[in-house]
């Protein structure tokens, strides 16, 4: 049963690490500030999401585990929260 | 393994404050100094400084890190300005070598330490318990070595008033900062409305917490603060006019209450700021319960800036 958590931990929080892998590689090499924003939100969402469910097994109780799963969701809402301004300035700006 | 990432860590705080001096944009200088504050709220972590790391995230990362951004602002206009005005080479030589002497020196210092470093961590472990607090860095903080906590507050204090006398006379007694126009339906108001009740729930919680594990006022603070400036930002709160009496005496109420306390203790214990046998952990609270607004409101609204408008629109 260990074994198959850690397991589990180390699928995860290595899927979770490509997820973030990518979304650099593409904050760096995509040509706009939207596609990059996309690539961004990716690290954020899948990559820190998997790297947190992979980390779940292994806490040592229900409130530390509560607790990664509030900083998930506080990342993403202030993940999503600076993508859209971020993007709506630039939208504004290509317009105006 | 774990030495591997400290050294990882190290470089890449290195790096990135080297290129956080050599980058050319107020703005660019800015980010990196972020990211330099949260890197190093890492190496805080990794030291077991766990009460320092909250503090460098709160106050070093993200404090500094948003009155930066506002400088960064504000210093657009003069960017071509400072770029024609170049230093020379021996100039920028010499700021070159004294950066790096101090540097140096400071290198020297920090490695001809004797080991073990000198500490007086046992003298800490051992009376802790005369203080009724659990955590050694409160202990410190208020109790052995409150007076630095004392002036610590009122140099904030201090600083805000500094920044309230760059107020212009006609706005003097009005509103700080220039009047938010967010969309009241935008992503921003979303995020004000949602965000502010976990964030005072956190804030109030390390604020309580500090006690007995890291947390404290400074840090719980610094949250309440940026939650008040974040319904600010959303154009849901407007930021007080500054001749309130009420603000102001939300502002000395903290302070004020640590010296009383502290004058107290010289008749009652001996010594300023020393506290009766059996009375320290609640005198400790009442100060710290009493500090935890003034510095929300310091805080806030220095981040707010001098007023630029006046109190009625």
């Amino acid at each position: 049963m260990n074994f198959a958590l850690d397991l589990w931990t180390l699928i995860a929080v290595a899927a979770g690490a490509v997820f973030f892998l990518a979304g650099t590689t593409g904050l760096l090499r995509f040509p706009d500030t939207f596609t990059r924003l996309h690539a961004l939100t990716k690290a954020d969402n899948l990559g820190l999401g998997l790297v947190m469910l992979g980390l779940l097994p292994q806490v040592d109780s229900v409130v530390a585990g509560l607790k990664l799963l509030c900083i998930w969701l506080l990342v993403l809402l202030s993940g999503a929260t600076a993508s859209q301004l971020i993007a709506r300035h630039t939208r504004q700006s290509e317009s105006g | 393994m774990i030495n591997l990432l400290n050294i990882g860590l190290a470089a890449l705080i290195v790096g990135l404050a080297c290129w956080t001096i050599v980058a050319r944009q107020p703005f660019a200088a800015v980010v990196g100094f972020i990211a330099y504050g949260l890197l190093l709220t890492l190496v805080w972590v990794q030291l077991y400084g766990i009460d320092v790391a909250l503090t460098e995230a709160a106050i070093g990362g993200g404090l500094t890190g948003a009155l930066l951004i506002g400088a960064a602002a504000r210093l657009r206009g003069t960017d071509a300005a400072a770029a024609a005005e170049r230093p020379g080479a021996p100039a920028r030589w010499l700021a070159a070598g004294v950066s790096a002497a101090v540097t140096g020196a400071l290198a020297i210092g920090v490695l001809s330490l004797p080991d073990p470093a000198p500490t007086l961590a046992h003298a800490v472990a051992a009376n802790i318990t005369s203080t009724g607090v659990g955590n050694p860095i409160t202990a410190v903080l208020l109790s052995f070595r409150a007076m630095d906590t004392l002036l610590e507050a009122i140099v904030l204090l201090f600083a805000l008033i500094g920044v309230w006398s760059l107020t212009p006379d006609h706005f003097w007694g009005g509103r700080p900062g220039l009047p938010q126009q967010a969309d009241s339906n935008g992503i921003l108001a979303f995020a004000a409305r949602l965000l502010p009740p976990i964030g005072i729930v956190a804030g109030i919680y390390i604020f309580w917490v500090g006690a007995d594990h890291p947390g404290g006022k400074f840090q719980g603070a610094t949250i309440l603060a940026s939650m008040w400036l974040l319904t600010m930002m959303a154009g849901l709160t407007d930021a007080p006019p500054i001749s309130r009496t009420w603000l102001r005496v939300w502002l000395v109420a903290g302070p004020l209450v640590f010296i009383s306390i502290g004058f107290v203790g010289v008749v009652t214990a001996g010594a300023f700021l020393g506290y009766p046998d059996g009375l320290a952990k609640p005198l400790i609270v009442v100060i710290e319960l009493a500090l935890l607004p003034s510095l929300a409101v310091i805080l806030g609204l220095l981040l707010s800036g001098p007023p630029q408008r006046k109190a009625q629109p």
